[in-house]
Parts: structure tokens; C-alpha cells; sequence
């Protein structure tokens, strides 16, 4: 076993004209090894300005001790200084680092918070160009692939298909189902007071067919393809590779964007569809178990209280769902810069901003179609 | 005598059914400075990341200072790790910090220095690696690759290693930044008296840093010598490697 290296440092003479000996390892390990007492030791020195220092006995020098040393002696040798020729090396470099320039204070003026207030506001108004250009490059690819079928990038369609719809059919089928258990639940127990039993069809099919279907897909694909979306887009920015594709004369929006934003337009309306179907499933069984209602008549009554319209607004909220999700996971994906920091932020920023524009998109439509699919009293 | 700063003994790695390296000996003593070379797929990063202790290996032992790799409690091997540094292929900056926080990590890590004596390190290391103040405010996606590799070895250095491992130190630069990246070594090497193992390809690199070669091939170290001694050895990997036309200008120059 090696012995622990140690710094020491000893203080001789009478006070006013003492010396300083050095000795054993100053390096980290040593340092760390002395603590708090060669600490003390050290302040103690450097309260006398013009001590003489010893520093032959020191065996292991490295750039921690060096560091500690200079530091003690006020970034410049000492007048007294008795050293070894093979560490005087190391103190020849300190002295040439090169001193930091000073750090200028930002200006604070009296019109600092205004500055501070616009700021954000110009990184928004970017973020606004930013979409709006994807939108119209977006456009323009429409357009594109109607004038050039063949151009279609069919492929990347289906796999963006599979991938974002099929994959996420598990997931939302529990989901829903299980949203539909507890809202049966808990209306059956508010309904059954009333002797209201029959209303639960109702309040299962219009609430989950026309608001919650649609909403809570559309959250589940944000959190789900969405997230993966932009993460993808941001790394294959980070790797250079849409610069690639970029040079190989393919498009990225045509080949990375379009399909995505296509995929999930088809994908989200079936998706609505099969989340509505599992959670009215859900509380149909929950119906049975609470209020003893059969399957049977579940179904004869639901279409009578469900006008049909609703289940087209449904669709249609997906569709726009659809779009929306994937036009903001791609703007934040392309935003992505290359470090870990800023493909976290933008992912995040992508998910919140998927389910806040969804729910926002989500009141526009309550309000547009307030008339249509009401069944009338 | 101490032991040796690498001894590796017996060591035998397969990754599924293919075998990597089998009955693979290899010292290093203190001071040294080795060149790990061999072809493509031949397991030279692989044995690295073994003595690193990123990868653990299939049969055999692999002891640095004399101390086993793995065992003995998370404070014996983290004082371990903190005897060696790594310079890795792409740098593996953390991009989330600027330069001075990269370099500053370990230092804070260590948690017995405060602000001000790690400021100096981080700027005398900076310094050792002819790096200017002013780029230590910057972000490593702001850096040159010659810069990433001059910062990566500011953090390999900053904890003060005996042993500093380099994977393919110059790959990636162009002659002239990859002739000044290795005289950087070489100055650090002899002021530090670091103990340096290397992974690399480039003859340029081997010739300037007149290093001993390792020949990794047909699975084992093939040789171990002074570029001289290997290039006596008659075998056709070596004869490939060293002897070729475009090689030997490489060494004449030297």
C-alpha cells in the first residue's frame, strides 16, 4: 500500500519573521488529504505579506497545488521562494495565463425592463413567422404532389400511418375504456338518486362522442407522437442528416413534414373513432354492473339520443386535431439546436403547445357548432 | 518496483458469437506512452472502453495501479476513475454547458475546491491547452473540431490523471491541426509525466509522438514495441500497415 500523500505546510520562527516550510505532495489527492487544517495554515501565511517560503521539500507538485500556492501567495511569486528548478515550470505558466478581461456589467439602464418585456415578444413573433412559413411551404408541397402524383411519398406516408395510428391503438383503447368506467360510475351514482337511470346513455354518448373522444385522443397522439416527432426532427437536425437529404435534392418538408402532417390527419379521425367506441364500451359496462342496464338496450337507445352529426363533428375535430398536432411537433422539431438542452426545451414546448392549441381549437369549434346535432327537447 | 500503470492478463471478450480478443496480454509501466494500433473491427476501441471500465471483460483481468477495475465499494472504484482521464473519439463535451463549465465539472464534482480556486484551474488548464479566455464563454456547438478535442483534453486533464487514455486523438483534423494537437500532447506528456495509451490509425501521429507500438491483430497484441522493432516483424498485417508505400513517406518525413 502506497503512502496517502499529504501537503503540510509549517510556520517557524517567532512571530514578524517567520518562514514557511512546504513539504510532502501538493497535488489534488494531498490537498484533499490536508483539508481544513492546511486551509488554516494557509490563511495564517497569508497574513504576513513578505514571509519567506521553502518549497524544497515538496515532492509531487501538480496544477492543484500550483493553483493553491499562487493563489495563497497573491498570483505572483514571492520574493523569498526557495523551489526546485523542475517545478519552477508550473509557476512560469501561471504567471502567463492570461488574465480574464473583465467581465463588463450589462448596462442597466432606466429602459432595462422594457427590454426585458420585448424580448420574449420578439422570440414569439419569430416562433409566428417561423409556423407561418411552414404552413406555406406546406401549402406550396399540396400543390406540388397534386400537379405530381408521382412525387406523393406514399412510403413515408404509410410507415408515419402505422407508426402514429396502429401503434397508438393500445394505448388509447385503455385509456378510453377506462375514462368510460369512471364517468359511468360516478354519473350512475348522482343519476341513480334521481331515478334518472336512463339519462346515463345521454350524458355517455354526447359527452364522450362529441367533446371527450376527440380531446382525449388528440392529447394522448400529442404526448405520443408528437413528443416523438419532434425528437426525431431535432436529432436528425442535430446529426446533419436533413442537411444531407437536403443536398441529395429531396426536399425535407416534402419527405420529412408533408407525411407526417398527412399521416396524422388520416390517422386521428379513426383514432377519435376507435377511443369514442372503447370508453362508450367502458361505461356501458359499468352502466350494466351499476344500474343493471342491459348491453341491449344501451344500444337501442344510444343512436336515438346521439344525432348522427355529432359523430361528423367528431371527425372533423380529429382531422383538424390531426393537423395540428403534427404542425407543431415539426415547427419545434426544425428549432431543435445542437445541444441536449434545447431538444429537451423544444420537446417539451412541442407537447404543451399541441394540447394547448387543441383544447383552444377544441373551444373554437364548441362555439361554431353550438346548433348543430343538439337533440332538440 | 510498482506495478504496472495498465496489466492486463489473459483477457478474452466475444460479443455474441464472435470472439474480439482472446488470451490478450498487455502492460504498460509509468511514463509510457503506447499507440494501440490495428484494422478496422480489430477491438482496439473495444479493449479501451474495457480499460475504462465501460465495457466488462469476458474472461481474464484487467488491473489499473495494480488495483481490479470493478469491486471493493463505489468510493474505491470513483477513486479509481479519478486517476485516469479519457479523451474520447468525438470529444463528448456536455453540450448544455459552455467550455469553463465542461472543464469545471470534475472539479465541482470533486466538491473540495470553491469557485475561485476552480476559476484559476479551469483557466490554467485552458491555458495548458492553448485555449484563450475569451472561449471559455463559448458554447462546444460554437467550437471548431480542432478546439472540441483541445477542450476534451482540458477535461481529461482537470482532475490531474497519472494516466490519460486517447481514442483517436487526431482523427477528424486537418495535418496541420492534428500535427499541433499532438505536440500539445507531447509538451503535456513530459511536463506531467502522464502515462498515455492512444487508439489511433494515423502513422503521423505514432511517428511524432515517438511512441511504443501495440499491434493489435488476429484477436491478441501481435507485438510490442518502438516503431522500429515492429517494423522488423514479419507478418502481413504489419507489412500492410507499416511498409506501405504511402506509410513510409509518412515515417521518412519523421
Amino acid at each position: 500500500m502506497l503512502p496517502v500523500p499529504l501537503a503540510t505546510l509549517e510556520l517557524l520562527g517567532p512571530p514578524g519573521e517567520r518562514s514557511a516550510t512546504l513539504s510532502g505532495a501538493w497535488t489534488l489527492a494531498g490537498l484533499r488529504n490536508a483539508g481544513e487544517s492546511l486551509e488554516r495554515a494557509l490563511a495564517d501565511a497569508m497574513t504576513e505579506p513578505d514571509l519567506a517560503w521553502n518549497a524544497l521539500g515538496i515532492d509531487a507538485l501538480d496544477s492543484a497545488g500550483a493553483v493553491r500556492l499562487w493563489r495563497a501567495w497573491g498570483q505572483a511569486l514571492p520574493l523569498a521562494l526557495l523551489s526546485r528548478p523542475e517545478h519552477g515550470r508550473i509557476f512560469d505558466r501561471l504567471a502567463a495565463v492570461p488574465q480574464d478581461e473583465a467581465k463588463a456589467p450589462p448596462p442597466q439602464g432606466p429602459t432595462e425592463w422594457i427590454i426585458a418585456l420585448g424580448r420574449p415578444l420578439l422570440v414569439l413573433r419569430t416562433v409566428l413567422a417561423d409556423f407561418l412559413a411552414l404552413l406555406g411551404q406546406l401549402a406550396l408541397d399540396l400543390l406540388h404532389v397534386c400537379r405530381h402524383p408521382a412525387d406523393m411519398p406514399w412510403k413515408e406516408i404509410s410507415a408515419n400511418l402505422f407508426k402514429s395510428g396502429v401503434r397508438a391503438m393500445p394505448v388509447t383503447a385503455l385509456v378510453g375504456f377506462l375514462i368510460g368506467v369512471v364517468l359511468s360510475y360516478l354519473s350512475a351514482l348522482q343519476l341513480r338518486q334521481f331515478g334518472a337511470d336512463v339519462f346515463i346513455i345521454n350524458i355517455l354518448g354526447m359527452g364522450i362522442v362529441r367533446e371527450l373522444g376527440p380531446v382525449l385522443t388528440a392529447v394522448l397522439v400529442a404526448g405520443r407522437s408528437g413528443s416523438a416527432m419532434t425528437a426525431q426532427l431535432g436529432v436528425m437536425r442535430v446529426t446533419e442528416e436533413i442537411d444531407a437529404l437536403a443536398t441529395m435534392g429531396v426536399s425535407r418538408s416534402l419527405r420529412l413534414i408533408f407525411p407526417k402532417v398527412v399521416a396524422l390527419a388520416i390517422a386521428m379521425p379513426l383514432l377519435v373513432l376507435w377511443t369514442s367506441a372503447m370508453a362508450i364500451i367502458g361505461g356501458m359496462v359499468s352502466a350494466w354492473s351499476q344500474l343493471n342496464m342491459s348491453h341491449n338496450f344501451f344500444f337501442q337507445i344510444l343512436p336515438r339520443v346521439v344525432p348522427l352529426e355529432n359523430l361528423w363533428i367528431a371527425q372533423g375535430k380529429g382531422f383538424t386535431f390531426g393537423i395540428a398536432v403534427a404542425l407543431v411537433a415539426c415547427h419545434f422539431g426544425l428549432r431543435v439546436r445542437p445541444n441536449t438542452e434545447s431538444l429537451s426545451a423544444n420537446t417539451t414546448s412541442s407537447v404543451v403547445t399541441a394540447i394547448t392549441a387543441v383544447i383552444l381549437i377544441d373551444a373554437v369549434i364548441a362555439i361554431a357548432t353550438r346548433g348543430i346535432g343538439v337533440p332538440k327537447l | 518496483m510498482t506495478a504496472p500503470v495498465i496489466d492486463i492478463r489473459d483477457l478474452s471478450t466475444r460479443f455474441g458469437e464472435v470472439w474480439i480478443h482472446r488470451h490478450l496480454n498487455l502492460q504498460v509501466e509509468q511514463g509510457d506512452v503506447v499507440a494501440l494500433v490495428g484494422g478496422s473491427g480489430s477491438g482496439k476501441t473495444t479493449l479501451l472502453r474495457q480499460i475504462i471500465g465501460l465495457l466488462h471483460p469476458t474472461l481474464g483481468d484487467i488491473r489499473l495501479f495494480g488495483e481490479p477495475l470493478f469491486g471493493g465499494g463505489v468510493h474505491r472504484e470513483q477513486a479509481l476513475r479519478r486517476r485516469f482521464g479519457v479523451l474520447f473519439q468525438h470529444g463528448a463535451l456536455f453540450s448544455a454547458f459552455n467550455v469553463f463549465d465542461n472543464v469545471a465539472f470534475p472539479l465541482r464534482e470533486l466538491g473540495c475546491f470553491d469557485e475561485a480556486m476552480i476559476h484559476d484551474l479551469v483557466m490554467l488548464k485552458l491555458s495548458m491547452v492553448e485555449l484563450l479566455p475569451r472561449h471559455a464563454r463559448l458554447m462546444p456547438a460554437e467550437l471548431s473540431g480542432g478546439m472540441v478535442k483541445r477542450v476534451a483534453l482540458a477535461r481529461a486533464l482537470a482532475l490531474e490523471p497519472e494516466l490519460l487514455l486517447l481514442d483517436e486523438p487526431t482523427a477528424g483534423l486537418d495535418p496541420d491541426r492534428s500535427d499541433s494537437f499532438v505536440r500539445l500532447v507531447r509538451q503535456l506528456d513530459k511536463e506531467l509525466g502522464l502515462t498515455v495509451v492512444l487508439v489511433t490509425h494515423d502513422l503521423d501521429t505514432l511517428a511524432a509522438l515517438e511512441s511504443r507500438v501495440a499491434v493489435l491483430a488476429e484477436q491478441h497484441i501481435l507485438a510490442l514495441g518502438s516503431i522500429e522493432e515492429i517494423m522488423a516483424v514479419d507478418h502481413p498485417f504489419i507489412r500492410n500497415f507499416f511498409l506501405s508505400d504511402r506509410s513510409r513517406r509518412a515515417l521518412e518525413t519523421h
